[in-house]
C-alpha cells in the first residue's frame, strides 16, 4: 500500500469501495519524470512572461524555481496548473500530454497547488474549504443530492471526516476546524490552503510562496510539514519562494528564472554560486 | 517578509459567524406553524375570493424567486432574462394542454370533455415534466455564451436572451411549423386561451369557481422547491457553487469544473421556474406574448435581492412581499388614495413601478443585505471579498 492511499483506504473499508471516486493510479516507472515541462513559453501580447523553459519533475521530489520579482514565476505556475495555455511548448504530466488541458481535469489527474495571495473560500469554514478541495474525488449528482441516496450521505460524511483529518495533518487545532477561512490567522489560512490542495489526493502538489508573511518559526515548521508530506503522501513539491533559507534548507533541486528564462539550475549549493545568479539578484559586480 | 505585529496579521478583526443566533428548534417550529397556517389559510376565505387568487400568484412568485435564487444567490451569476423560463413553461402548457394544435388528436392521462377535445392534452404532471425539461435546455442554450464571460457582462447576455424570447412568442405567430396548416409556434399577442385546467389523479379537475384546489397545488410545489433547493445548497453541488461565486480561479485549480457546476445552476433554476410558468399558464387560463415582458425578470430580481441574494428564507419574504403589494395592497387597497386624499386624477396603480422603485431604494439604503440575509453574503458584503479581481481569464 503506497502513502498516499493511507487516507483513502479506511473508506473503501468502512463503507465500500464506490463511495470516493477511486482515480486508478498512474504507475510511473522508477526514475521516469513525474512531471516533463518541454520549451514552455507564455506570450502576452508583446511581452514574453516565460520563455522556453525546459523543466522536469522527479518523482518523490522536493524542487524549487527562484527568481527575482517579475522573472516569470507564477506564470509559470500558471502554465503548470491550466490557468494558462502556454503559447509554445509541451507539457506532460504522468506520462500523458495535459498541454492545454483544463485546470479542473489537471487537479483530478494529481495537480494541486496553492496561492501567492491566498485564495480560500472566504466565507466558507477551514472544513469545508477543504470539502471543496475532495470535490473530484466526490461522485454526488444532482439528484442523489436532492434525495440524498444513502451513498451520497456516507459520501459526505466520509468528505468530512477525511476532511478533518486533513486539517489535523497540517497542524491546524481542532477548535479552528469550523471557523470561517476569513477569521483565521495569516499562518492557519496558509495552512488550511495547503490542507485544502492535499484534499485533492495530489501526486504534485505546488506551493506559491508559502511562507511568504511567516515568522522565522513558521517557516521552520512549514518546511519540516513538506519534509512530512513527501514522506508519508509520496508526492512532489514544487515551491516558489523568496525566503532563501527555505529554498536551501528544503529543495533537492533549484531553478532559477530572470525575465521568465532559465539561467540556472542544479543543487542549493551550486546555484547559490553561481555568478549569473549572484548578476541577477544583486545586479552586475563592478 | 516578516510581519512583526501579531495583531496585523489577522485579516479581520471582527469574527464572523455563519450562526444565526436562533436555536435550530426555534426555526424548525417557526417553519412548522407557518407551513399549518399556510395550509389552513382558504378556509379563512371564500373559495373564489380575490385575496385567495392573490396568494397562488404569490406563492407561484415564491417559486419564481427560489429558482433565480439558485442562479443568481447560489451561483452568483446575474441573470436579468428569468421570463424566459416563465415564457417557455407557460408554453409548455399551452402546446401540450390546450387546442392550439388543432390538427393533432392527442390525449395522455385526461378525462371529461377535454378528451373530445381537438389538440394536444396531456396531464398536468407530464405538461410540468415537459415544461421543466424545455426549460433545462433553455437553461443550458442561455448558460453556453455566458460561461466566458464574468459579472455585468453575463447580465447582459440573459437580458438579450429574455428578449429574444418575447420577440419568439410575440412573432411566433408568423413562424409555421411543419405539422399542418394551422400549426404555428405561438399565437403572438392574441394568447394561446383557454388551455386545460388542471386534472390530478384522484382528485376532480379544477375548475375557475373554486381556487382552494389551486392554493394547495402551489402550495405543494412550493414546499417540494423548498426541499429541492436546500438539498441542492447543503450538498457537493451547492459547495462547488459558494466556491465560484466567491473565487473562480481558486475553485476551478481545487478541481471544480466550472462549465458544469455553471450550467447545473442555470439548468436548476430554469426547471423551477418552468414549473411556476407552466402553473401560471394554467391558472391564469392563457398564454399570452404580452406576459412575458422584460418587467418581469426585473421584478422577481427584485424579490430576490429585496429578501437577501442566496437566502431560501428571504427570497420567499420577498416573493411574498412585493407580489401582494403588486397584486394587492396597490389595486385593492390603496387604489383609491390619490383621489380620495389629494384630489388628484389618477389611481395608485398609474405608480406602480415608482413604488416599487421607492421601495427597494429604501430596503437598499437600510438593509443593503436585503430582509432576511444570508450569511455568507452578508460577510462577503461587509469584507468585500470580490471574486471579480483576479487578473487572468480562467478558461472555461
Amino acid at each position: 500500500m503506497s502513502p498516499s492511499d493511507a487516507v483513502e483506504q479506511p473508506a473503501a473499508e468502512a463503507v465500500g469501495k464506490d463511495v470516493l471516486k477511486t482515480r486508478k493510479r498512474v504507475e510511473l516507472a522508477p526514475g521516469a519524470p513525474l512531471m516533463d515541462i518541454e520549451n514552455a513559453t507564455k506570450i502576452f501580447g508583446g511581452l514574453t512572461a516565460v520563455s522556453d523553459v525546459t523543466f522536469t519533475i522527479p518523482q518523490n521530489a522536493i524542487v524549487s524555481v527562484i527568481g527575482p520579482n517579475g522573472a516569470g514565476k507564477t506564470t509559470f505556475f500558471n502554465m503548470l496548473t491550466g490557468l494558462y495555455k502556454p503559447s509554445i511548448g509541451r507539457i506532460a504530466f504522468l506520462g500523458s500530454d495535459v498541454t492545454g488541458v483544463r485546470p479542473d481535469i489537471i487537479t483530478r489527474m494529481g495537480v494541486a497547488r496553492t496561492f501567492q495571495n491566498i485564495r480560500l473560500f472566504g466565507t466558507m469554514t477551514a472544513l469545508e474549504n477543504v470539502m471543496v478541495g475532495q470535490h473530484t474525488r466526490m461522485r454526488a449528482g444532482v439528484w442523489g443530492s436532492i434525495l440524498r441516496t444513502p451513498r451520497v450521505r456516507r459520501e459526505e460524511e466520509k468528505v468530512r471526516e477525511i476532511g478533518r483529518e486533513i486539517l489535523a495533518e497540517v497542524g491546524m487545532p481542532k477548535s479552528s476546524f469550523d471557523q470561517l477561512a476569513i477569521n483565521l490567522s495569516y499562518g492557519d489560512q496558509r495552512r488550511v490552503e495547503i490542507a485544502r490542495a492535499l484534499a485533492t489526493d495530489p501526486r504534485l502538489l505546488l506551493l506559491d510562496e508559502p511562507t511568504a508573511g511567516m515568522n522565522p518559526n513558521e517557516s521552520h515548521q512549514l518546511t519540516a510539514l513538506m519534509r512530512k508530506l513527501r514522506e508519508e503522501r509520496d508526492l512532489s513539491i514544487l515551491l516558489i519562494e523568496h525566503d532563501m533559507k527555505v529554498v536551501m534548507d528544503v529543495s533537492e533541486r533549484v531553478t532559477v528564472l530572470d525575465h521568465g528564462m532559465k539561467i540556472a539550475e542544479g543543487d542549493p549549493a551550486t546555484v547559490r554560486a553561481d555568478p549569473a545568479v549572484v548578476e541577477a539578484y544583486l545586479g552586475k559586480q563592478g | 517578509m516578516a510581519i512583526a505585529n501579531p495583531a496585523d496579521r489577522s485579516p479581520s478583526t471582527r469574527k464572523y459567524s455563519l450562526e444565526s443566533g436562533i436555536p435550530p428548534i426555534v426555526g424548525r417550529l417557526a417553519f412548522v406553524a407557518v407551513a399549518i397556517f399556510a395550509i389552513l389559510l382558504p378556509f379563512l376565505f371564500d373559495p373564489i375570493s380575490s385575496f385567495l387568487s392573490d396568494c397562488i400568484i404569490a406563492l407561484a412568485f415564491v417559486i419564481m424567486a427560489l429558482g433565480l435564487n439558485v442562479v443568481v444567490g447560489f451561483a452568483g451569476l446575474l441573470d436579468l432574462g428569468y421570463v424566459a423560463f416563465f415564457a417557455i413553461g407557460a408554453y409548455a402548457v399551452g402546446w401540450f394542454a390546450s387546442g392550439f394544435f388543432v390538427d393533432a388528436n392527442v390525449h395522455i392521462g385526461v378525462s371529461g370533455f377535454i378528451t373530445n377535445l381537438p389538440g394536444i392534452h396531456a396531464n398536468f404532471l407530464i405538461v410540468l415534466v415537459a415544461a421543466m425539461i424545455l426549460c433545462m435546455i433553455g437553461g443550458v442554450i442561455i448558460g453556453l455564451p455566458t460561461l466566458r464571460l464574468r459579472g455585468d457582462y453575463i447580465a447582459i447576455v440573459t437580458l438579450a436572451f429574455g428578449e429574444i424570447i418575447r420577440v419568439f412568442a410575440v412573432n411566433g405567430d408568423a413562424i409555421s411549423l411543419p405539422f399542418g396548416e394551422n400549426s404555428n409556434l405561438t399565437a403572438g399577442v392574441n394568447g394561446i386561451t383557454p388551455v386545460d385546467q388542471v386534472q390530478l389523479p384522484f382528485l376532480a379537475p379544477f375548475t375557475q369557481l373554486n381556487l382552494r384546489p389551486w392554493y394547495w397545488l402551489i402550495l405543494a410545489l412550493v414546499f417540494i422547491t423548498l426541499f429541492v433547493v436546500i438539498r441542492l445548497r447543503d450538498s457537493r453541488l451547492g459547495r462547488a457553487w459558494i466556491a465560484i461565486r466567491e473565487d473562480e480561479v481558486a475553485a476551478a485549480s481545487m478541481g471544480v469544473p466550472l462549465v458544469k457546476t455553471k450550467l447545473y445552476a442555470y439548468a436548476v433554476g430554469a426547471a423551477i421556474g418552468g414549473v411556476s410558468g407552466a402553473f401560471q399558464a394554467s391558472y391564469l387560463n392563457t398564454v399570452n406574448a404580452d406576459q412575458f415582458k422584460f418587467s418581469f425578470s426585473i421584478f422577481v430580481l427584485a424579490m430576490v435581492i429585496l429578501g437577501g441574494l442566496g437566502s431560501v428564507w428571504g427570497v420567499m419574504v420577498g416573493a411574498l412581499v412585493l407580489s401582494f403589494i403588486n397584486s394587492y395592497l396597490i389595486p385593492d387597497v390603496f387604489r383609491t388614495v390619490p383621489k380620495d386624499l389629494f384630489g388628484l386624477d389618477f389611481e395608485l396603480t398609474d405608480l406602480g413601478f415608482g413604488i416599487f422603485g421607492f421601495l427597494l431604494l429604501i430596503v437598499m439604503v437600510l438593509r443593503p443585505e436585503g430582509l432576511l440575509p444570508e450569511k455568507r453574503r452578508q460577510i462577503e458584503l461587509n469584507e468585500d471579498i470580490d471574486a471579480g479581481e483576479t487578473s487572468f481569464e480562467v478558461r472555461a
